[in-house]
């Protein structure tokens, strides 16, 4: 794919940064007394946003669709509750690399195995790893069981005595976690437009094709499930420490579908797609829980209307508004004569210089 | 160990086993024939058991309740194939997935609506009621070995119409290419609402007659239906072969590993699916 | 066997089930030569070509690349010997642009993707050759282009394209005419007939004007089986080739 997007999508999710950032400023104004509960679940957004877009370059770029995902997240989570110390904060140095670590090394160990499968039997077998874990775990003793385990401390970030971002602090952890989205943003935006993108774009296409040129596609499948998992990893690590406690839920295959979810409502793909999906997704998730007890339904429909209704998710409708589309044109063609018009404008300049 | 419970054990698991395949092989068939991946497979099962609960204390009768009760799991096949499935051939294994995911939610919803979030019982039918003598030491109940007995035979019959039937011959072909199927010039619509139907009515079944062996609960179809996954991917993808074979390996690692490695048992069948993919990724049978 | 002989099978058959698809074949190809494969639909000849390149496995014989049985090899490595083919279907990747598709072909063998990442140098080197390749199939006007929006013509071209970027030392062209136009088909054949000097060419290929033109040899099959191989002058004049297949299944031929 060429991602290549048109302006209007830079213009609102600029827009869109800069009004989360500047919660703090309207926050309290808008919510009142909520304010605090509110930039809380702002928060826990900005995870999840890092955590769908992590399997975005699964499901979207490689067009690997897992459904065992939430086990890196859980991974992450779970490796910062056992790791940290019980009477003292454990230090974001080398938290962070441990995280990284142990969920790299377990995602090289899965994904050996599950490279090797296709399609449907590629999806089985994540969720059902995803599941050997989420039983290991919920199993055992020195993870707490089914209870989970609770954090005394959240990770410090300091040098020497110096306290670089107080992460105890509501609002210093929410612009911690804004940094990291931004972070892995911008690390997937280029990832995908290198030369190994371009690879794995290709590999969605035709994975067959790349083996007669030549490329081991399954080298570079498995570099992308192993990205995919520490990334995740990361944004089941902040999540433990927004929660304060790690529980198997985290890892259990219904957040591998919640993630899923949050993924087609963004539009999968894109990159900056699943980060509007996981707004999208709590959004919704809070209107439902508020309006009835039996809200699964409400978030069921909701999903089986989108994967009807509207396969390109949100990020579709802002890339090729319906207003935009030739009438008697169905949207596949209509989407593709836009990416092919788009494509030969952005590129014109790189011609001739 | 000794062999009174070796046996028990051995029959338990044989029993577990078959129970997998009814449900395995509904799930491979249309996995094979349609290429649709179904979670809500597993929700069916649940459905299954908690309507023989239902009818069973509305008519009194167990063997009544099912024979209402599986004209109804049809009909919901029915109406999901046609109302949401129909839409999704041609499309991406991930709409399934989500689609599918989607009806897990409304249906174990649903069921709380009607049936609640309490835990369920239904006693064991008569004249099935009673444990027979095997040997000097060894009592079995006889309703675990009716349940044997009608999946076996249910199997037999599935066996019969793969091998010996034109329906079979088509199951056949679809499940190593599905294109050949539609090049065969049957009506590929009515092929996968029958299919589908088939699947689902299987599955609602094992539900019904594992009623009284399990206790009925929210969320029983979930962890069902990753079991069976587990059974599919050993066995190997459309194979019914596959499937027998693969729940009766499911079946008695389960049943053996509670006993003899307790504190590994929920892990064991995953191990085993390691193992298998290892060795062979398209799994034993495919 | 003679020295110039780069690509050689030995009583290669293939059997799918009870069909046999591929019969006790020999066949050689020397270098720098185009040897076209003709015959009805079923006879056999993708099957041969899948044989060829080791997407398939023979059931008895051998293929012997330079000498090397390809046996056992994935098709990966059946790729970096050498070995380059197209596909009967169009099998481009869409979603990339036109010189996208053609630096994937381009890069694999130019130190890889971690080749370009490391060198700025070897990255543009890359894109140098795909364009040179462009050029050669006439796309440059295209390169920005989504492969998607391309007409059919277009991507047969790119096909070929990609094929020559792998810098292949032959290359297995399944069918690179098919569905095309008159006017798309002179083009084509017109730039296979270029690449001789450079290139080994096995083609498959219904379009027996272009075949005629265009080849050094032919082999022709029947049923699984090698009919008649050898100069395209004597397969042109066969009476056997006239009777058994010019003749008979004319009809299917132009079908």
């Amino acid at each position: 794919m060429l991602h290549r997007y048109p302006k209007r999508v830079a213009i609102i999710m600029l827009i869109l940064t800069a009004l989360v950032a500047a919660f703090p400023l309207w926050g309290e104004a808008v919510f009142g007394t909520q304010a605090n509960f509110m930039l809380e679940k702002l928060t826990l957004m900005l995870i999840l946003a890092l955590f769908a877009m992590s399997l975005d370059l699964l499901v979207g770029i490689v067009g690997l669709v897992s459904l065992g995902h939430a086990l890196f997240f859980g991974l992450g989570a779970y490796t910062l509750a056992l790791a940290s110390p019980d009477f003292s904060p454990a230090s974001m140095w080398w938290m962070l690399p441990l995280v990284m670590g142990v969920s790299a090394s377990i995602g090289l160990f899965i994904g050996v195995l599950v490279i090797r499968t296709k399609g449907i039997f590629f999806i089985m077998t994540t969720l059902a790893f995803g599941q050997m874990l989420y039983y290991f775990i919920s199993t055992s003793q020195f993870a707490g069981g089914t209870d989970g385990v609770f954090i005394m401390f959240r990770p410090s970030l300091a040098i020497g005595e110096r306290t670089l971002v107080d992460l105890d602090n509501p609002y210093s952890f929410f612009y911690f976690c804004l940094g990291m989205l931004l972070i892995g943003y911008f690390f997937l935006r280029w990832l995908t437009r290198s030369y190994f993108g371009q690879v794995l774009d290709g590999i969605h296409d035709n994975e067959h094709r790349m083996q007669a040129l030549g490329y081991a596609t399954s080298g570079y499948k498995l570099i992308a499930f192993v990205i995919a998992g520490v990334m995740a990893a990361i944004a089941g690590m902040l999540a433990a420490m927004q929660y304060g406690f790690a529980n198997p839920a985290q890892l259990g295959w219904h957040t591998s579908g919640e993630v899923l979810m949050m993924l087609i409502l963004g539009g999968m793909g894109t990159i900056f797609g699943p980060i509007l999906g996981a707004f999208a997704y709590e959004i919704l998730l809070f209107i439902y829980e508020h309006a009835t007890t039996h809200w699964p339904i409400l978030m069921g429909l909701t999903i089986i209307a989108a994967v009807l209704v509207l396969p390109r998710g949100i990020a579709g409708l802002i890339i090729a508004p319906p207003w935009q589309r030739k009438r008697n044109n169905d949207d596949a063609p209509a989407a593709k004569k836009e990416q092919a018009s788009e494509a030969v404008q952005s590129t014109t300049p790189r011609k001739e210089g | 160990m000794d062999l009174a419970f070796f046996s028990v054990q051995l029959l338990n698991g044989l029993q577990y086993g078959l129970l997998l395949f009814l449900i395995a092989s509904g799930l491979t068939l249309i996995f094979g024939i349609m290429g649709i991946i179904n979670l809500a497979h597993g929700a069916m099962y649940m459905i299954g058991a908690y309507l023989v609960y239902d009818l069973n204390l509305r008519l009194g009768n167990f063997w009544l309740a099912i024979m209402v009760a599986i004209p109804i799991a049809i009909a919901l096949g029915l109406i999901i194939e046609r109302l949401f499935l129909d839409t999704l051939y041609k499309r991406d294994h991930l709409y399934q997935v989500l689609l599918t995911f989607g009806l897990i939610l409304v249906l174990n919803e649903a069921q709380r609506i009607i049936w609640g979030g309490d835990v369920h019982r239904v006693p064991v039918p008569a004249p099935f009621d009673a444990s027979i003598q095997l040997t000097d030491n060894l009592q079995y109940s006889v309703y675990r070995l009716f349940v044997m007995g009608v999946c076996l035979a249910l199997a037999g019959v599935i066996y019969w119409v793969i091998r010996h039937t034109k329906l079979g011959i088509i199951i056949r072909a679809g499940a190593v290419n599905r294109d050949m199927v539609e090049g065969l010039g049957i009506n590929v619509r009515t092929l996968f609402t029958l299919i589908f139907s088939v699947g689902v009515a299987l599955t609602a079944f094992a539900g019904m007659i594992a009623a009284p062996l399990t206790s009925i609960a929210p969320g029983m179809g979930d962890n069902i239906l990753i079991t069976c996954f587990v059974v599919v991917v050993i066995g190997g993808i459309g194979s019914i072969k596959g499937a027998f074979w693969g729940a009766i390996i499911i079946g008695m690692a389960t049943t053996f590993g509670a006993v003899l490695i307790p504190s590994l048992a929920s892990m064991v069948i995953y191990l085993i699916m390691a193992a298998v993919l290892l060795v062979k990724p398209r799994g034993l049978f495919a | 066997m003679q020295d110039k002989t780069i690509l050689a099978t030995h009583g290669l058959t293939r059997r799918f089930g009870g069909l046999v698809a591929v019969n006790e074949v020999d066949f050689d190809v020397a270098s720098n030569e185009i040897h076209a494969i003709l015959g009805p639909n079923g006879a056999g000849k993708s099957t041969l070509i899948n044989l060829l390149s080791g997407e398939i496995p023979p059931s008895e014989g051998e293929v012997l690349y330079r000498g090397q049985s390809i046996q056992g090899k994935s098709m990966r490595q059946i790729a970096r010997m050498g070995i380059g083919r197209s596909h009967q279907k169009t099998n481009i990747f869409p979603r990339l642009s036109c010189l996208q598709n053609c630096e994937l072909a381009a890069r694999i063998h130019m130190g890889g993707v971690f080749g370009s990442w490391r060198s700025r140098l070897r990255a543009h080197a890359v894109s140098e050759r795909a364009m040179e390749m462009l050029e050669t199939c006439r796309l440059t006007h295209r390169a920005y282009i989504p492969a998607a929006a391309m007409s059919y013509g277009e991507q047969r071209q790119l096909q070929i394209a990609m094929v020559l970027a792998t810098a292949p030392s032959l290359m297995l062209l399944d069918e690179p005419m098919a569905g095309m136009g008159r006017e798309e088909t002179a083009q084509v054949t017109e730039l296979l007939a270029s690449l001789t000097d450079r290139y080994t060419l096995v083609l498959i290929e219904h379009d027996m004007d272009s075949v005629f033109r265009l080849a050094d040899r032919i082999t022709v099959m029947v049923d699984g089986s090698v009919l008649e191989s050898g100069p395209t002058e004597q397969i042109r004049t066969s009476e056997k080739v006239r009777d058994v297949y010019l003749g008979r299944h004319d009809e299917e031929v132009t079908a």
